[in-house]
């Protein structure tokens, strides 16, 4: 089992946007208690592409909800931007899901009655952004994903790739610390898949951080590092060029 | 909660609003109909209750009628059982004694002939006091008068005629100043009573016979015995004492024992004013609690529609959530929907039944006899207060606990791909 070593500096989490330590999750059920992170130590700097794979029930679910601020460890502290987000109420934890995470889901999650424009539009009305901005940033990002022609389309209208580029605008609306992504070609056929690891790809080299949780090696491939999960706790934690 | 909350609650609350037409029109309808139920069974209720207690007070109100009997006690070596007969003289002297109260006597003829012209009918006379007139509700139409203190002291044969009575003789001449016949003598009619729903009344309807100063009714009919003696207070409280009074008043000059209560058989009409007081206020609430349920039934109906829309849009508010939607933000626009749907629906009964009122209210009451003691439905503003109340209170229930189910939702289950 390797895990990443802490560097000299004195503070440890100086740089890096996920700092993760002795991180433990326990679900208690009332009857049974499960823990499903059993001390995580995480580190991600700004400008990485981190892979996390493993196998379903391995924790890695339950690792992205963290890293994502919609669930709070049992134990350990976790500073997300330099900010200690363990132990936020619920609005805080809010707060900072609108402001530094962008999340990119496996099964889009745009919500179907609203447009294209007004799916993106969301986070930024969350964060307070006014009218006339939202409207400059909006187009902009979606411009940016090659569907500044589709913006008045609903998500039904659209297809799944295109589904998931409305995602990854979204995503990048409210300039998060990190994209968070689950999966995100996991719904796509080949081609689209393709074209969406691409545009992680152009992201990554943008200079954004980027988390994704996945299957599929060929993405996890593109990653700069494959971070192994395995019964709650980080099994590998390599550079992906050693990734067989 | 800062203004950027209200905002952006607004903001959500308008984006889901325009979706669902229909379903909001539904949810508006019902609680519309149970709005209509409330306020017209109230003001079915109140119209009622103040028909009932106009026709109720024709005879008057604040009354005890007291008819004359026998000692039931023993007193002063004196046996039970002798009758007590009031008579005329002594009414100044009770009067004298109570200033407060007013009193007077009635002396009754039943079965009176009385003939206009050709025409002859058999009616009740009545002799009292003047001052019956004002407090048992025998008001003029106008152009004639009721008796007065004059017409008692001159013994005049004057006669004030009830309205049914008036038509049965003279049809449709009108009787002021005309001479009838009263047990053949002639009297002049100085007046007729104005038309009234009665419908509690001791010896007959007053709409059926005529009154005659109580000293014509004495030398015409030859008696001075009383049939009744009555009182009249001003405030209800003061009933029970006047009664005492009155007694002790009747017991010192016929000689029976004060604490007799047997001598007197009274109608104390207080008592049962009060009765129909509270029966009344029992038939209003039992009406309220049934347009409450109804009502409720309008917001039940809206509270189950937002908590199938919570239940729908389960995902849809775990992604707001992982948006950075505060809980605040997703309930505001539930319980804001709730509000809306009770306040317009409310506004939209509130209308309907206001038309409905009014509309009832311009049909002439007079033309139809069940309407006499329905009376008409009436609105007042303790009952749209009331209404008020109870759709407030149901319409942020209805939204609150739908709006804190979806506040329960964990946004980390619902994102999973299924």
């Amino acid at each position: 089992m390797s895990r990443k070593s802490e560097g000299p500096s004195s503070d440890p989490s100086a740089g890096q946007i996920i700092h993760m330590q002795g991180i433990r999750k326990v679900y208690d059920t009332g009857k049974i208690k499960v823990e499903a992170l059993k001390g995580i130590n995480l580190s991600v700097s700004a400008g990485e592409f981190v892979a996390i794979v493993g196998p379903s029930g391995s924790g890695k679910s339950t690792l992205m909800n963290l890293i994502g601020c919609l669930d709070t460890p049992t134990d350990g502290q976790y500073r997300l931007g330099g900010e200690d987000v363990s132990k936020l109420d619920s609005d805080a934890l809010a707060d900072v899901r609108n402001r530094r995470v962008g999340f990119v889901f496996q099964g889009f999650n745009l919500l179907p009655q609203i447009s294209a424009f007004e799916n993106v539009e969301m986070p930024l009305v969350f964060g307070g952004v006014g009218v006339r901005e939202r409207k400059q940033r909006v187009t902009d990002l979606l411009g940016r994903v090659g569907l500044g022609d589709r913006m008045e389309h609903k998500p039904t209208e659209l297809s799944g790739g295109q589904m998931q580029r409305v995602a990854i605008a979204r995503a990048l609306a409210m300039q998060p610390d990190v994209i968070l992504a689950d999966e995100p070609t996991g719904n796509l056929d080949t081609t689209a898949g393709g074209d969406i690891m691409q545009l992680f790809a152009e992201l990554w080299s943008q200079g954004k951080t980027l988390v994704v949780i996945t299957h599929d090696m060929s993405l996890a491939r593109r990653a700069s590092r494959v971070v192994e999960v395995r019964d709650g706790r980080i099994l590998r934690d390599v550079p992906s060029a050693e990734v067989a | 909660m800062s203004r950027n909350d209200l905002s952006i609650i607004l903001h959500l609350f308008l984006g889901s609003a325009r979706l669902q037409k229909k379903r909001a029109f539904l949810t508006i309808a019902s609680i519309a109909w149970g709005t209509v139920t409330i306020l017209l069974l109230l003001a079915f209720g109140e119209g009622l209750k103040r028909q009932f207690a106009r026709n109720e007070q024709a005879m008057g109100t604040n009354l005890a009628i007291n008819w004359p009997g026998e000692t039931s006690k023993v007193w002063k070596g004196l046996p039970e059982g002798r009758g007590v007969k009031p008579r005329i003289d002594d009414i100044p002297l009770l009067q004298q004694r109570m200033p407060d109260v007013q009193v007077w006597g009635e002396m009754t003829s039943s079965r009176t002939l009385m003939q206009y012209a050709r025409k002859t009918v058999n009616a009740r006379v009545i002799g009292p006091n003047w001052v019956y007139g004002d407090p048992r509700k025998h008001y003029p139409v106008p152009g004639g008068r009721f008796l007065g203190p004059q017409d008692e002291e001159q013994k005049r044969r004057v006669v004030f005629l009830g309205y049914e009575l008036a038509e049965d003789l003279f049809v449709k001449e009108n009787p002021v100043g005309k001479t009838i016949l009263v047990n053949s003598s002639p009297f002049t009619v100085i007046g007729v009573m104005q038309r009234k729903t009665q419908t509690s009344a001791y010896g007959g309807q007053d709409k059926d016979h005529a009154v005659i100063p109580i000293t014509t009714f004495r030398a015409l009919f030859g008696r001075d015995k009383l049939n009744v003696v009555v009182l009249h207070v001003e405030n209800e409280d003061d009933m029970e004492f006047a009664l005492q009074r009155m007694n002790q008043f009747f017991a010192v000059r016929y000689s029976y024992d004060p604490r007799d209560e047997r001598v007197f058989g009274t109608w104390n009409t207080v008592k049962g004013q009060r009765i129909s007081a509270k029966i009344f206020l029992g038939m209003e609430m039992f009406f309220g609690i049934i347009g409450a349920l109804t009502l409720i039934i309008g917001c039940v109906g809206v509270a189950n529609i937002m908590y199938a829309v919570v239940k729908e849009r389960t995902r849809e508010i775990g992604v707001k959530m992982a948006l950075g939607a505060r809980r605040g933000w997703i309930t505001g626009p539930f319980v804001l929907e709730g509000l809306i749907y009770t306040l317009l629906g409310g506004l939209a009964g509130g209308v309907i039944a206001i038309l409905i009122v009014t509309v009832l209210g311009l049909l002439p009451l007079e033309d139809m006899k069940v309407m006499e003691f329905l009376g008409k439905p009436t609105l007042s503003w303790p009952i749209g207060a009331a209404t008020v109340a109870i759709l407030g209170t149901a319409g942020l229930l209805a939204g609150f606990f739908p709006a804190r189910r979806a506040a329960a939702i964990d946004p980390a289950a619902t994102l999973r791909y299924e």
